[in-house]
């Protein structure tokens, strides 16, 4: 195995350029980050709603919900991806499209954003309705009893608990949106794995490129499991295995 | 007036056979990489499961660091390391077969690791008082009632694997993404292409979700 080691190389800079390799990775991992969080902050605004609407009584509400989750649940994230990047333009009215592919600002963030968010939150919706149905049916009784309106019932009584319920998969979840961000790449979103590979063509240091961006990514999920952990100890349900008093 | 009027479908029977062969490459994939990965994962489970911390804590190590790192720097790890240990390059197709084994084992492990956990202690000490060694408990007793349990979980971790086989377009891999990709730009139809093909994987993965709840309602009779 004839492969030439140079640690140094993050610290020199790119060829044709003032940067050092370094600045790339950071510069990478930044771009991760805002894509991994706007599109968490996407999944839990349309996540929530569409899994409590998956346990509505209403039929026809349920199977829309159903049909969300199904059909973002079943198709490749890449695919989803290249849907929302070449097809969707197109299928816009025609000045609305063409604005799209030509004029639109930060185009491939904001459409790996969507793409990621939307799909995360069918993942979340399934979640969301397990920590619904988890409860005991007095609950939603109770609170009818109480003369709350169906909106009241899952604003104060359902959803709270649900949400604690469920933070312990949710932690995983939000580990997953920073590790599904890579496909970003695909679209040129300039992120941590866009970085990698073209850290690796510039310098040829394959090996030491790959360790540094896996420690990274290392780091940022360990660090998003911690955060989510500390939540997760100030929500506690009382009265459960898993709640203390 | 949008584009919708002047899609044209009819490069798609065109290009069957070509987005057959892509098919046929990722399910062949996942085929591989479901046994290759539930026989290795297994192995994991119990190595995670001895007493003995040689054997634990590499395959913990092991099972962690596959779950903690994007699917896409794996790929593209092995991409690299394997001709670097093997010499000369051995393509993208083969290599995706390695890496997704050596993948998806992690994820198959943790899923045996539940379901060797959730067969009662009774049946080892039922096993044992019977004169069975280790490797008989496990592979006359515990294994295939830890197997049962978990056919629905591994199954859905099956169409996962399938899903993700689409990332190995990331190192040029010719499966069905890469080869509606190819079609779509050779007939200039990229939109029909994609749609197409968003339409299959869509097919594929409901109908065999389908079977899962089945299977699922099948096995729950049991205990």
């Amino acid at each position: 195995m004839a492969y030439h080691w140079n640690w140094g190389i993050f610290l020199e800079t790119v060829p044709g350029g003032d940067e050092r390799y370094l600045d790339w990775l950071l510069s990478g991992l930044a771009w991760t980050l805002a894509v991994s969080l706007a599109a968490w902050a996407v999944a839990l605004v349309v996540g929530i709603p569409v899994g409590a609407l998956r346990t509505v009584k209403t039929r026809w509400v349920a199977a829309c919900a159903t049909t969300y989750v199904e059909l973002f649940r079943n198709i490749p994230l890449l695919v989803q991806l290249f849907l929302w990047f070449f097809v969707v333009p197109e299928l816009l009215p025609r000045d609305l499209g063409l604005w799209v592919k030509q004029d639109m600002p930060a185009k491939e963030f904001i459409t790996a954003t969507l793409c990621l968010g939307l799909f995360t939150a069918s993942r979340i919706a399934e979640l969301v309705r397990t920590g619904i149905e988890a409860q005991a049916r007095g609950q939603r009784m109770a609170a009818q009893a109480l003369g709350f309106t169906p909106l009241q019932t899952y604003r104060l009584v359902l959803l709270p608990m649900a949400l604690r319920l469920i933070l312990p998969p949710l932690t995983s979840e939000f580990m997953n949106v920073i590790k599904n961000s890579s496909v970003a790449f695909a679209i040129g979103v300039i992120e941590l794995t866009f970085v990698a590979r073209q850290m690796q063509e510039e310098s040829e240091q394959g090996i030491e490129t790959y360790l540094a961006v896996t420690l990274l990514y290392f780091i940022t999920a360990f660090l998003a499991n911690r955060g989510m952990a500390l939540i997760e100890r100030r929500a506690r349900i009382p009265g459960t295995i898993g709640g203390g008093r | 007036m949008t584009v919708l009027g002047n899609l044209d479908f009819s490069v798609i029977p065109a290009s069957l056979p070509f987005i057959l062969t892509g098919l046929l490459f990722s399910l062949n994939l996942t085929l591989v990489a479901m046994i290759g990965g539930i026989v290795i994962g297994t192995l994991l489970a119990m190595a995670r499961l001895s007493p003995r911390p040689a054997l634990s804590m590499p395959a913990t190590f092991y099972v962690n660091t596959m779950r903690s790192i994007p699917l896409l720097m794996v790929i593209l790890w092995f991409f690299l390391i394997i001709p670097l240990l093997t010499g000369h390059p051995i393509g993208a197709e083969k290599s995706a077969l390695i890496t997704f084994t050596a993948f998806q084992a992690a994820f198959y492990g943790e899923i045996m690791r539940a379901g060797i956990q959730g067969v009662p202690r009774g049946q080892v000490w039922a096993g044992q008082a019977l004169g069975m060694n280790y490797w008989q408990v496990m592979g006359h007793v515990v294994l295939p009632q830890a197997f049962r349990d978990m056919l629905p979980v591994l199954f859905t971790q099956t169409i996962i694997l399938f899903q993700d086989t689409s990332l190995v377009y990331a190192i040029g891999a010719k499966d069905l993404l890469k080869a509606a990709d190819i079609a779509g730009k050779n007939y200039n139809r990229p939109i029909e292409m994609y749609l197409f093909v968003a339409a299959l994987y869509l097919l594929i993965c409901l109908s065999l979700s389908v079977l899962v709840r089945r299977l699922q309602r099948r096995i729950a009779v049991l205990r």
